[in-house]
């Protein structure tokens, strides 16, 4: 097990295509983290430089403190779980599992072998399916032997390229648990590649968000959710995504598609200068007006707004509001859209309510916001104004002492277990 | 599936055995009449009236008429179509990896001069080569023989293999070596299994290709040097020329064919499988 060190990796390909941008992470040992980012990111790639399959066009990439850029693949020591699993299709589960300990010749004994592959199986629940062939087994089935064979060989950390995105929904939460435990228990180090925010937030210890090669913010999920630094990382972690508003500044009010907000003082100082801002206000910070009590209700913001669609999804329900944007900022948010994979649908307001609320579609809907919660961003640079460094290092720290205790409780289970 | 009613199995059965007796009907009577009596080849039977293996004898066994006519011929085709069938998968494995593998300039160029030359008919390049081949000395030679062969079976290998690797994950090399096997261990434990069905078909075409050509070897050859056993046929003579050489002839056909049927019969699940492979996604 090893820590993984990334110092301002370049990739540039042979058409000139800059893939990466100079990316640096630092991956202690033990920890889990995600790489995520939009289509185009440059997230596999990284992920396949870690792992010596792309060559590294500039930087430096250490496992283990030990300088690795042009060593083969082989002397990395490291395990990976390709997205459609890469499993040999002539060679049952048991061989499949066993290939890596074959390769090391004359290292581990027939039985020492067996012993291996079957305490692997017996991990992942595969002992019945050990004399079958890839190809008749079921998707979850061949996702549990590739990460077996990764398991064998005790690597120095293991490498997921978007091991769940083949798999239908359910399977996926399961095997999404089914990895979180495998890492906690095994505690190596793992760096895992996705476009699912799903995935990133439950899973990882630390979220590095990508976007157009470059690193956006390497954060705890929490982080990520409550401090995102800029309007590309509050647009991509959450769902459904954070709605964004023009904000019209005239004196100490701002003017929302819907509602006036009082601008407080702590916001005042960094809106200095400004006429339009992007404010983000995620869906579930809304809520309705009707359920909320009277004594909060004075420290928020009370607005009407016509309801065009609703979805009832039995523990919450969404308003979808339209409306139309200021065309100041659209160029904005059409960019951010297309970065994020969008579609470049119509603009609207999402809001999620807890299902009890009476609010249907076609009606003119009360709702409440607080305004401490909204964030408020730059409409050039998409800088997060709100943006509070302290906060964000004291989730950081706290997440970090989550996760060493979370390891340590891990293998003290496994200790009592053996 | 849905289950067939009666009158459908009855169609189809009725079918099938039309299709069948269409495709099997000649060889049958080539059959038929290798067991024939010279003299009695014209009575208008199908079977013969009287059974009788003089005809093999006649190709087969020592002072045949026809024998070393027929033996050196058919040392002849094993030995040309071996090697025209080696060259070419050698070639066409290599030509077939670069084209599945890699993008190189030129690519679409090499797979459509392949198909041009594959289409090419045979019969408008082989007086030009016939006068080539003399002015070279590659006439009646082995030599001579396998090259034309190569343009036959080369562009069909090239395609069907290129179809072939294009379908073998290769991400799988990718994953050996992240397995901890080197560029060489990668290819030979991950890749050759998974490609070895496809070449082993495309050998057996190859094979069959040559095999089966006439063309070239009546028109390249002229003495039992290198004459293949096709050509070879249309040399046979009765054991005196008022006897029809027809019963030999059959004999020797039903002889060249028995190796391709033996082929095809023991490895049949391998060129199904070659051939069907990656058409199904596993």
């Amino acid at each position: 097990m090893a820590a993984i060190t990334l110092k301002d990796i370049v990739k540039q390909y042979g058409d000139g295509f800059l893939a990466v941008k100079g990316v640096s992470l630092d991956i202690a040992d033990g920890e889990f983290v995600i790489l995520v980012g939009p289509s185009g990111c440059g997230k596999s790639t990284l992920l396949r430089m870690i792992v010596g399959l792309e060559d590294i066009t500039a930087g430096d990439l250490h496992i283990g403190g030990k300088r690795v850029n042009d060593k083969a693949p082989r002397d990395r020591h490291l395990a990976m779980v390709f997205q459609n699993y890469a499993l040999y299709p002539h060679l049952t589960v048991f061989e499949n599992i066993a290939f890596p300990l074959r390769l090391q010749k004359g290292q581990f004994t027939d039985a020492q072998i067996k012993e291996k592959v079957e305490f692997a199986a017996k991990t992942l629940e595969l002992q019945d399916h050990l004399d079958r062939k890839p190809a008749n087994l079921s998707g979850g089935q061949r996702q549990r032997v590739a990460m077996g064979r990764a398991i064998v060989r005790e690597a120095e950390a293991f490498l997921f390229d978007e091991p769940l995105s083949n798999l239908d929904a359910k399977l996926r939460g399961q095997m999404r648990t089914e990895i979180a435990r495998m890492q906690r228990r095994l505690g190596t180090t793992t760096v895992y590649v996705t476009h699912d925010q799903t995935e990133a937030m439950t899973l990882g210890d630390r979220v590095a968000v990508l976007r157009k090669g470059e690193l956006q913010q390497v954060a705890s999920p929490r982080g990520l959710y409550e401090q995102p630094v800029n309007l590309f990382v509050a647009g991509f972690i959450g769902s459904p995504p954070m709605n964004f508003l023009p904000g019209e500044i005239s004196g100490s009010t701002m003017t929302l598609p819907f509602a006036e907000v009082p601008i407080s003082a702590e916001l005042a100082p960094k809106l200095q200068g400004k006429e339009i801002v992007i404010v983000g206000i995620r869906p579930e910070h809304f809520e309705d007006a009707a359920l909320v009590e009277d004594a909060k209700k004075g420290a928020g913001v009370t607005f009407s707004a016509p309801v065009d669609v609703t979805e009832w999804l039995g523990s919450e329900l969404y308003a979808y509001i339209p409306f139309d944007t200021n065309p100041d900022v659209a160029t904005t948010l059409e960019e951010l859209d297309r970065d994020l994979d969008g579609e470049g649908l119509r603009t609207q307001l999402i809001v999620a309510l807890p299902s009890e609320t009476k609010i249907r579609d076609g009606v003119d809907a009360d709702l409440w916001f607080d305004p401490a919660r909204m964030m408020v961003f730059d409409p050039e640079s998409g800088e997060n104004l709100t943006w509070n460094g302290t906060a964000a290092e004291a989730l950081d720290r706290e997440n970090e002492a989550d996760r060493k205790a979370s390891l340590e409780r891990a293998q003290a289970r496994e200790k009592a277990r053996a | 599936m849905k289950q067939l009613s009666t009158r459908a199995k009855i169609a189809w059965a009725l079918i099938t055995i039309f299709v069948l007796a269409y495709a099997l009907f000649p060889i049958v009577s080539i059959f038929a009449t290798s067991f024939k009596l010279p003299s009695q080849l014209n009575l208008g039977l199908f079977w013969p009236k009287t059974w009788t293996t003089v005809n093999y004898e006649e190709i087969l066994a020592p002072g045949g008429s026809a024998q070393t006519l027929f033996l050196s011929s058919l040392r002849n085709s094993i030995g040309i179509s071996l090697i025209a069938t080696a060259i070419a998968v050698v070639l066409a494995t290599l030509a077939a990896y670069a084209i599945a593998r890699l993008d190189f300039p030129g690519k679409r160029m090499v797979l459509l001069t392949a198909l041009g030359v594959s289409i090419f008919p045979v019969i408008s390049i082989v007086t030009p080569l016939f006068n080539l081949w003399r002015n070279i000395g590659l006439y009646d030679t082995w030599l001579g023989l396998i090259i034309p062969y190569l343009s036959l079976t080369l562009p069909i290998s090239i395609w069907t293999l290129a179809a072939f690797f294009r379908q073998i994950p290769w991400e799988l090399e990718q994953a050996a070596q992240v397995d901890g096997a080197t560029t060489w261990q990668a290819f030979r434990k991950a890749i050759v299994p998974l490609a070895a069905p496809g070449v082993f078909t495309t050998a057996l075409i190859a094979f069959f290709i040559a095999w089966n050509d006439f063309v070239y070897g009546i028109s390249l050859t002229s003495t039992d040097r290198a004459r293949p056993v096709p050509a070879a046929l249309a040399f046979f003579t009765g054991a005196s020329q008022f006897e029809e050489p027809t019963g030999s002839i059959s004999a020797a056909a039903i002889i060249v064919t028995i190796p391709v049927v033996i082929l095809v019969l023991l490895f049949q699940r391998q060129i199904v499988s070659g051939l069907t492979q990656g058409a199904v996604k596993g």
